[in-house]
């Protein structure tokens, strides 16, 4: 009766006590090795806060004036490669999310369609912006075909896995009235899969925009280069305004874009 | 009489269907003579040569050059660890401050950890690392912080929507047991929310060491720094293995937070 609990305890996440301590070790031993080769330069950090503190001060002193033109072509070129891209993106996207759905295409097809998206998916924008700033020079050009080719990945996946859980009924009753697969496709599949589609592209021009703010950074194009060039001149007032700038775009496309797909849906 | 013919939809909404068309095609099409007007097409029809030009003196890798990546590499691991943990950390106060039925103060406090959940996802992990490194300085540090406060608005938000989300009916009965507001939280909505967080952090993770493979870029510690520097010296051997190695990384972390996943879920 005595050794009877009266004090209720809640049951731990892991149940074996050796494997709880044995885990809490090892993330304890990363962590401590981890910290360790982190070197962090103490007399850089004091003298870089003052420094940030103006930084910070400097979002209430927002300077849209003094480099106003280079902050409007910067943002310009960000929508301009958005909305381009988002666009290219879609069109590529559609005829691979097709072959990459495995009710509908072939097994070979299915494997290429795959492979295209893994790629895109896999690799990050900045890496891809690189290649593409070497191969067709500065520029939004090199900024638009980096998005369109991330945008690509993405939509193709998402769409393919709506694809393939459409309802199978209508696949049936279209394929039984003698139709062609193009016919079959827009009849069957097209109503079935459009709101998805709809509001991924909505979700990915979001993304793209995001996205285009830091091509700039290795000279593929939009406000990320005006962002950048302020903060190599100190210019904090400037670079302020281009990230309020920023975040009221994404904030506003974010709203607009989650009242469409609210309305979709 | 004519028999009436079925039609889909009124006349003027036919009319307003094709003007919602018309005027995103003109937005297309300005957004792509405003990119067309700033590219040097000459660049870009040379970009096939460029490209062959660049695949022939990236193969093979340079393989002797694996021993400098690996400190690179287990950087920016910890950067994406580190980082995703520090987040974790200031965003839980943050997403209970700013859900609905566990914010303290609805007037003040909400909104601002609203602010602060919208302003940290506005901004790209590259352009916190952009500021980052001229407050802080190079390195790992710079680059821990970024990742940190872009992902702090990721998991703010999807845990305060999360917490808005759960029944309520298993935090009243721990009130009426006659538990403190914290212990409320501890047994009554933590619980709930638990599973889906350890999730949502692991995919995070995920995200964060793809980011924090780039981070380099613009200073802030990790492989980046690497790739950038071969780049610029136009070392293109060098460029592939680092290349190879951040896609390995990507590939075993997609793997390891897919797997942690299905454990969890």
């Amino acid at each position: 009766m005595a050794d009877y609990p009266t004090v209720w305890h809640k049951p731990p996440l892991i149940a074996s006590a050796g494997l709880r301590w044995l885990l809490g070790g090892l993330v304890a031993l990363y962590l401590a090795t981890a910290m360790a080769t982190i070197d962090i330069n103490w007399a850089r950090l004091a003298a870089g806060l003052p420094r940030g503190w103006r930084f910070v001060a400097s979002f209430f002193t927002p300077d849209f004036i003094s480099r106003g033109d280079e902050i409007i072509e910067g943002l310009a070129e960000s929508l301009a490669m958005t909305v381009t891209s988002t666009v290219l993106g879609i069109a590529l996207a559609i005829p691979l999310g097709l072959g990459a759905a495995r009710n509908l295409a072939p097994r070979p097809v299915y494997l290429a369609c795959r492979t295209v998206i893994a790629t895109s998916r896999t690799l990050q924008e900045l890496i891809v912006a690189i290649f593409f700033v070497k191969m067709f020079g500065f520029g939004p050009f090199a900024g638009m075909l980096t998005l369109t080719f991330s945008s690509i990945g993405f939509i193709a996946k998402l769409l393919a896995e709506r694809i393939e859980a459409v309802d199978p009924g209508p696949l049936d009753a279209v394929r039984a009235t003698g139709a062609s697969w193009l016919q079959w496709v827009n009849y069957a599949i097209q109503p079935q899969v459009m709101p998805r589609l709809a509001g991924l592209s909505l979700y990915r021009l979001d993304i793209n925009f995001r996205e285009s703010a830091v091509l700039g950074i290795v000279g593929a194009g939009g406000i990320g280069a005006t962002l950048n060039t302020a903060l190599d001149r100190y210019e904090y007032s400037t670079a302020a305004a281009v990230l309020l700038s920023i975040i009221a775009i994404v904030l506003a496309a974010e709203y607009t874009s989650g009242l469409i797909r609210e309305r979709l849906r | 009489m004519t028999t009436p013919v079925w039609r889909r939809r009124t006349t003027r909404g036919q009319w307003a269907i094709w003007c919602g068309w018309l005027f995103g095609a003109l937005i297309v099409a300005q957004g792509w003579r405003f990119i067309s007007d700033a590219t040097l097409w000459d660049f870009v029809w040379d970009a096939p040569a460029q490209a062959g030009d660049m695949l022939s003196r990236m193969i093979p890798p340079r393989w002797s050059y694996a021993p400098a990546i690996l400190k690179p590499l287990w950087d920016t691991v910890n950067i994406a660890t580190i980082g995703t943990l520090l987040a974790i950390v200031l965003a839980t106060p943050i997403a209970f401050l700013a859900a609905r039925n566990t914010s303290p103060h609805a007037g003040i406090l909400r909104p601002l950890a609203l602010a602060i959940i919208a302003v940290s996802r506005s901004i790209n992990t590259l352009i916190w690392a952009l500021l980052l490194v001229t407050i802080v300085g190079p390195g790992v540090l710079a680059g821990i912080l970024a990742v940190a406060l872009h992902s702090i608005g990721f998991f703010g938000k999807l845990l305060y929507e999360a917490i808005e989300e759960i029944d309520p009916t298993q935090s009243e009965a721990i009130t009426a047991t006659g538990a403190s507001p914290a212990q409320v939280l501890a047994y009554g909505v933590v619980p709930q929310v638990l599973p889906t967080f350890a999730g949502v952090s692991v995919y995070r993770w995920d995200i964060n060491i793809r980011e924090s493979a780039v981070l380099g870029i613009v200073g802030a510690g990790g492989i980046g720094l690497q790739l950038n520097a071969s780049v610029s010296k136009l070392a293109w051997p060098q460029v592939t293995l680092i290349l190879i190695a951040i896609l390995g990384a990507v590939v075993v972390s997609e793997w390891v937070s897919a797997r942690v996943r299905a454990a969890i879920v």
